[in-house]
């Protein structure tokens, strides 16, 4: 059901997607340029990659920040997934307004602030005996969890707002006790925003700078850290490599995801075509 | 589920305790605590601050509330400078994501089923991948040497290369690039939902498209417009990587200056009233973002 | 006999909307009893606090003896079918029907035989490994129903059972939930807007109206027998009659109507006082329509034919009394050629026997 679309708006939106993919093409293309030169065509070669892996500091940041992501998106998944539930479930409570700005406000809050202002709380509460005494991981994952905990709420949120009550209901009337009907029913079908929300989570986390340099110690260097402090002397070759590796990761994750939730979503309209015949 | 949560009086209080503590010990008290600190003065010391109440002589402690951080954030230029450009930058790029957002979006949204999804999946990938890299790379088309300029001399078009790393055009360039994402995404899902037989009443109705779009896909969109805007404008009013990788030395952004009260010059207490001053004024659009956030969650 | 199922002084509140208002009502063993009401009667509450979703405000509800008071849905001997279905989308046809059996920790081999043999009931048993989006309406319907009762429970809750099917479908399922329900001895509550479906599924019928049950009966009572003017007009059609009454007598009731130019004569007495205002309730299928004026002096008046509404087995007939007042009158369309067929604007009279209106004091 193809509508009309003139030609002006087909112009500029194919001009915009250009516009977001050219830098990231020019990155990947350059990756495999044989010069130091960033810019000038030298003939291909995959030396950066070999350089790449050789970097241990790099590596070690890069380890660093995947252990980060992954305790922060855990993390993150579990408080945003309350968040979404206590939102969506429980009505009016006292305080709703708070809390529900509370949770949405880090999506648009300046990172600056958000980073200032964590890093002096946990100076603030570092002479306390349950704090970690060094700021670094735990700090970090802290703030993270923080950040990114409202993106999980959101998408959760959009779930179960479109959850049909009456299954929760039908498996009680069933003879199903509470915790056996979200095992067994509630948890299976927001699974895929569960999934999506980690996901998402765990992005934000590995890509985050300015969070993560207020509030990791001075020993403590995340991949965007390293990656920032790199960048800030120039251009080289070797973050290409890197931008590319990860491009790459996230591009063949996000298209195969996408092909199997269309192909999903293509055999059940044909089922349902098929049982509305039958 | 509230009359399931309603026979688990714990497991139901939990649910809402347990963020709910977290985001008080997390987000809200920090704020309190910049607050407290933005009072202070500096000191070489470790925290590098004073402390609010002191006590000198006698038992009870003497509240002591510098203003001096807030005064010279007013004696000094620079600072309303930064924070009026700040804004400015961030109102004219936000304008800028509109003006290509939504075009962009009202094309997808108009597109048949295959190539929606397509495009969706076109639009979210930038916003999957690292933020830095992908302003790193305009460094690499940017600069004077760069993918473009030679494009351009290749072109004969210019003869010498263009200055366009550092500078405001580079800033706003990146910014735009950066946030058209989340201005699409908000216009996308909007569009999407709209009622093709709107448009084709009102062209029954004699209406000629541009004044259909004006008259009912424009009004109807509106809460996609302002969810986008705020979405570009309050981050960007406060970003700091963009300006200090793309921008002039001489950018004045409020973000970068923020930053560097903080880790360059240790100042702490003025880190954190200018800080304050940016919430504050960020306070009213925050506050409509939620409004907005809040109501679709109950349309939804 | 105590009855199976008592409700009684059910109170529901919402904040300060009364949702049900002070319910009593007993249900026997094997009935198949219909709540009937228009959208917002407090029908589907009443449901819902049968099946432990809502707790009343005040009163008790007792199943097979015991108090319900306190106890969760998943504790109750009832199980529902839900007006959506509810079928769980990431369970088969075959594991959404064991999902009950499960939760009672049975022995896999009796869950499997159990559920072939309710699947064989609702003749699903090609059906057992598809999902519920495979599935017609129809089908998930029996799904829903077979997923309900393979608990065996005593008593099923129907929330419009037959409300997603359409017209066909609804007629079939209908005869096919009775012989369910006679084959395996389950007592049903049914809540439905529609009367038809209350019509031809229940043994009895409660019709509610804001929040409070109006009239209870069986269908014959319900719609012979009307108790309110609400009931009257809420089931089927009927032409109402303001009157006062004239005469009061063991034998006979006679009512004057200022929209009638004859005395309506009803052959029974109500025992109410001379002077009081009444309504004479009339179906429209009760009235005869003629030419000529009909014999007796009560029970009749003329007019005119304004409308005629072809409906295949009876004709609808709108005829406006010389008083104004639009009469409703259908009449069955016995032969295929009628010579002498009524038409717009002809005069003619409607007259009704002395047992077909039922005199109404409220």
């Amino acid at each position: 059901m193809s509508r009309r679309v003139s030609p002006g708006i087909r112009l500029v939106m194919w001009t915009g997607f250009l516009f977001l993919y050219v830098p990231i093409l020019s990155m990947i293309v350059f990756s495999f340029n044989e010069s130091k030169l960033v810019t000038v065509w030298g003939g291909f070669s995959t030396k950066w990659y070999g350089e790449l892996l050789r970097d241990r500091q790099m590596l070690a940041g890069a380890w660093l920040s995947l252990q980060i992501a992954f305790v922060t998106a855990c993390g993150a998944t579990v408080l945003g997934t309350l968040a979404a539930f206590a939102l969506v479930r429980h009505g009016r409570f006292r305080g709703r307004t708070l809390f529900s700005g509370m949770v949405s406000a880090p999506l648009v809050m300046p990172e600056v602030i958000t980073g200032l202002s964590l890093l002096l709380l946990f100076v603030a509460l570092a002479p306390l005996p349950f704090m970690p005494a060094t700021r670094g991981f735990a700090t970090i994952v802290i703030a993270h969890m923080t950040l990114t905990l409202a993106y999980v709420t959101v998408i959760v949120q959009s779930r179960l707002a479109t959850f049909d009550i009456s299954l929760e209901e039908a498996a009680m009337d069933l003879g199903a006790r509470p915790l056996t009907v979200f095992r067994t029913i509630t948890l299976p079908l927001i699974a895929p925003a569960l999934a999506s929300g980690w996901l998402l989570a765990f992005t934000l986390s590995l890509d985050d700078l300015v969070i993560a340099s207020f509030t990791a110690g001075p020993s403590t260097n995340t991949l965007p850290m390293m990656i920032f402090s790199k960048v800030r002397l120039g251009v080289t070759p070797e973050i290409n490599a890197l931008a590319t590796i990860m491009v790459s990761v996230v591009a063949v994750f996000v298209v195969v995801a996408g092909v199997l939730l269309a192909r999903q979503e293509r055999m059940r309209l044909r089922d349902s075509q098929a049982a509305a015949r039958g | 589920m509230r009359r399931l949560f309603s026979r688990l009086p714990l497991g139901r209080n939990l649910v809402l305790a347990v963020p709910w503590l977290w985001l008080m010990l997390f987000f809200l008290v920090p704020f309190l605590i910049v607050l407290k600190i933005s009072f202070a003065t500096t000191q070489l010391a470790q925290p590098p601050y004073t402390p609010l109440l002191e006590w000198t002589e006698g038992v009870f402690p003497r509240l002591v509330l510098h203003t001096a951080n807030y005064l010279g954030l007013l004696a000094d230029s620079l600072y309303a400078a930064a924070l009026f450009s700040s804004l400015k930058v961030a109102a004219v790029s936000t304008l800028l994501c509109l003006l290509l957002g939504y075009p962009m979006a009202y094309g997808m949204a108009r597109m048949d089923r295959a190539w929606r999804n397509a495009l969706l999946l076109l639009v979210v990938l930038p916003f999957w991948t690292s933020f830095l890299l992908r302003v790193y790379a305009w460094m690499g088309l940017l600069r004077n040497n760069g993918l473009i300029n030679n494009l351009l001399q290749w072109l004969h078009l210019i003869d010498e290369p263009l200055v366009m790393l550092q500078t405001n055009f580079a800033m706003y360039l990146g910014i735009v690039y950066s946030y058209l994402p989340f201005m699409i995404l908000p216009l996308y899902a909007n569009l999407e939902k709209h009622d093709a037989t709107l448009l084709e009443a009102a062209a029954d109705l004699g209406c000629r498209p541009f004044r259909a779009f004006l008259s009912i896909t424009l009004p109807l969109s509106m809460r996609g417009i302002v969810a986008g805007c705020m979405l570009v404008f309050i981050p960007a009013v406060g970003e700091f990587v963009i300006p200090r990788l793309l921008g002039g030395t001489d950018s004045l952004m409020i973000g970068r200056v923020l930053w560097d009260e903080f880790f360059s010059n240790r100042n702490w207490p003025l880190a954190s009233a200018v800080a304050v001053c940016l919430l504050l004024i960020l306070v009213l659009p925050i506050l409509l973002f939620q409004r907005l956030q809040d109501d679709t969650e109950k349309h939804s | 006999m105590a009855p199976y199922i008592r409700i009684a002084g059910v109170t529901k509140k919402f904040g300060d909307f009364v949702a049900v208002n002070d319910v009593t009502l007993d249900i026997q063993r094997g009935e198949i009893f219909c709540l009937l009401g228009g959208s917002g009667c407090g029908k589907t509450t009443l449901l819902r606090m049968l099946a432990g979703f809502e707790m009343p405000t005040a009163g008790r509800i007792e199943i097979d003896g015991a108090d319900m008071a306190g106890v969760p849905p998943y504790e109750r001997p009832v199980n529902m079918m839900f007006q959506s279905y509810a079928l769980f989308p990431h369970m088969t046809v075959e594991q959404n029907v064991a999902f009950g059996l499960r939760q009672e920790g049975l022995a896999r081999p009796e869950i499997a035989q159990r559920v072939k043999a309710m699947l064989d009931i609702v003749k699903l048993g090609d059906y057992a490994r598809r999902k519920p989006h495979q599935l017609s309406g129809g089908q998930r319907q029996r799904v829903a129903l077979a997923r309900a009762l393979v608990k065996k429970p005593k008593l099923l809750l129907l929330d419009e059972p037959l409300g997603a099917l359409d017209k066909k479908l609804r007629e079939q399922t209908q005869f096919e939930l009775v012989n369910i329900q006679e084959q395996l001895g389950v007592t049903f509550v049914i809540v439905t807007h529609d009367q038809e479906e209350a019509m031809t599924l229940a043994t009895r019928i409660g019709v509610m109206n804001q929040g409070r049950i109006v009239q209870v009966g069986t269908p014959r009572e319900i719609y012979e027998y009307p108790g309110t003017r609400f009931v009257a007009d809420f089931i089927g059609n009927v032409n109402l009659f303001e009157g006062r009454l004239l005469q009061d007598e063991p034998g006979h009731v006679l009512i004057e109507a200022p929209e009638l130019e004859a005395p309506i004569f009803v052959g029974h007495g109500i025992s109410s006082a001379p002077g009081a205002t009444v309504w004479a309730a009339i179906r429209p299928e009760k009235i005869h329509l003629t030419r000529e004026p009909p014999p007796g002096a009560n029970n009749r008046a003329s007019g005119v034919i304004k409308d005629i509404a072809y409906m295949g087995e009876v004709s609808i007939y709108l005829v406006r009394l010389d008083s104004g007042r639009i009469v409703r009158v259908s009449q069955p369309n016995s032969f295929r050629h009628a010579d002498d067929q009524l038409v717009w604007d002809q005069r003619v009279w409607i007259s009704w026997h002395e047992s077909s209106a039922v005199v109404l004091t409220s």
